[in-house]
C-alpha cells in the first residue's frame, strides 16, 4: 500500500499533467477556428482552378497534350505523396493518414508495382521511416504556407520529368467536421479533370486564347499541383486541431476522473489511519 | 451604365473581390486588356501588374504576380498566385 506521501505526490502530479492537457485544448480550440478560416478562404481559388482546368483538358488532347495531364502512359512506378502535420498529441489523426497510405503501398507492391514515398510534416516521415522508400521528406513549418507547398510541388515535377515516377497520388485528411476527418487520396499525377465541374456554357461562343491552350496548360498543371498540396495542408491544419481538441477534451476528463478517484482512495486511507491511532491511544488507556 | 460585370479575384490564400462591377482592365502576357460586361470568352496568362476595376466612378487597383485571366459569359476570374491591394 502507498504512503500518504506518496499518494499525495501522485495525485498533484495527475493534476499538473491535467493542466497541461486543458491548456493544449484551448490553445487548440483558438487555432482550430482560425485554421478553419483560412481553409475556407482558399477553396474559392482551388475550385475555379479546377473548373478552368476541365474546361481546357475538354479541348485538348492527343499528342500534343501535356504529360502532367495524361500522363506517361505507364502506371508502374508511383509515388505516393503523405501528408501529415509536424506535431503529434492529437488522437490517432496522423495514424489515420498513414494507416491509408501503407495499405495503398502494399497493395501497389502486392500487383508489382514500384512504389516511392514523399513525405510532408515530421510525423509522417517518422511513421513511414521504416519502409525505407523515402525519396524526400519536408516539414510543414508552422502554419500551412504556399512557400512550403512549391517546394513539394517543384521536387515532384523533378521525379516526373527525370521520369522516375509515372503516377502521383496525394494522401491528406480531408476535413469533414470537427468530430469528422477521413483520410483522402488524390491523384496529382496525371491530373485528374473533375467530371463534377461542370464544363463553362458559352452560349454558342468559342473561347479565344492567349497565346495558346498548349501553353496555358502546361503553366496552370504545375500550378494546379501546388494548390492541391496547398489545399492538403490547410484540411490537414484545420483537421489536426479539431482532433487535437478531441484528443486533449477526453485526456482533460480523463485525469479528472483519476485525480477524484485518488483522491478518494487518499482520504479512505487518511481515515483508517486516523482511527488506527486513536484505538491505539484508547486501548492503552484502557490497560493502564 | 447598363449590365455590370461579374469579377472575382483570387489568390491561393484568399478572395480578394468578387462582386458587380463596370469594367476591369488586366496586364495579360501578349498584352494589357479590358473588359465590359458581354466580353467573348478568353483565357491568357497574366504578367506582372495592376489589375484595375472600376466600379461607379469609383477605382480600386491590385498589384498581380504570375496568375491567369477567365473570361466567361457569367463573369471575369482572376486567379493570382500573389495578389494584393495597392494604395
Amino acid at each position: 500500500m502507498a504512503s500518504l506521501k506518496e499518494m499525495r505526490n501522485r495525485i498533484g502530479s495527475v493534476k499538473a499533467t491535467q493542466k497541461i492537457t486543458k491548456a493544449l485544448q484551448m490553445v487548440a480550440a483558438a487555432k482550430l477556428r482560425r485554421s478553419q478560416d483560412a481553409a475556407q478562404n482558399a477553396r474559392p481559388y482551388a475550385e475555379r482552378m479546377a473548373a478552368v482546368i476541365a474546361n481546357l483538358a475538354a479541348g485538348v488532347s492527343g499528342e500534343g497534350a501535356p504529360r502532367l495531364l495524361v500522363g506517361t502512359g505507364s502506371d508502374q512506378r508511383h509515388l505516393i505523396v503523405v501528408a501529415s502535420s509536424d506535431r503529434g498529441l492529437a488522437g490517432g489523426f496522423n495514424s489515420s493518414i498513414v494507416r491509408a497510405a501503407r495499405e495503398r503501398i502494399s497493395r501497389l507492391l502486392t500487383e508489382g508495382k514500384d512504389v516511392r514515398v514523399l513525405t510532408l510534416g515530421r510525423k509522417a516521415r517518422d511513421q513511414l521511416k521504416r519502409l525505407d522508400r523515402s525519396v524526400g521528406a519536408f516539414e510543414v513549418g508552422g502554419s500551412p504556407s504556399l512557400a512550403v507547398a512549391e517546394e513539394v510541388s517543384v521536387k515532384i515535377r523533378e521525379l516526373f520529368e527525370a521520369g522516375d515516377v509515372d503516377v502521383v497520388t496525394l494522401y491528406f485528411s480531408k476535413f469533414k467536421s470537427v468530430i469528422s476527418q477521413t483520410p483522402t487520396a488524390v491523384q496529382l499525377i496525371p491530373a485528374q479533370v473533375e467530371a463534377s465541374a461542370a464544363p463553362i456554357d458559352l452560349k454558342g461562343a468559342v473561347y479565344e486564347y492567349e497565346p495558346d491552350e498548349e501553353t496555358i496548360l502546361e503553366e496552370l498543371l504545375p500550378r494546379n499541383i501546388t494548390t492541391q498540396i496547398f489545399s492538403a495542408m490547410l484540411e490537414n491544419q484545420a483537421g489536426f486541431y479539431a482532433s487535437q481538441m478531441t484528443a486533449m477534451d477526453n485526456a482533460t476528463r480523463n485525469a479528472g476522473e483519476m485525480i477524484s478517484a485518488l483522491t478518494l482512495k487518499y482520504n479512505r486511507s487518511r481515515q483508517a489511519q486516523i482511527t488506527k491511532e486513536l484505538i491505539e491511544i484508547i486501548s492503552g488507556a484502557e490497560a493502564l | 451604365m447598363a449590365d455590370k460585370l461579374h469579377f472575382s479575384l483570387v489568390s491561393p490564400e484568399r478572395e480578394l473581390f468578387s462582386g458587380l462591377v463596370d469594367q476591369v482592365d488586366a496586364p495579360g502576357s501578349e498584352g494589357d486588356f479590358g473588359v465590359l460586361a458581354g466580353h467573348a470568352p478568353f483565357m491568357t496568362a497574366l504578367k506582372e501588374g495592376p489589375v484595375t476595376v472600376h466600379n461607379d466612378g469609383q477605382v480600386t487597383v491590385y498589384q498581380v504576380r504570375g496568375g491567369f485571366a477567365d473570361v466567361t459569359p457569367d463573369g471575369f476570374t482572376v486567379l493570382a498566385e500573389h495578389a494584393i491591394e495597392a494604395v
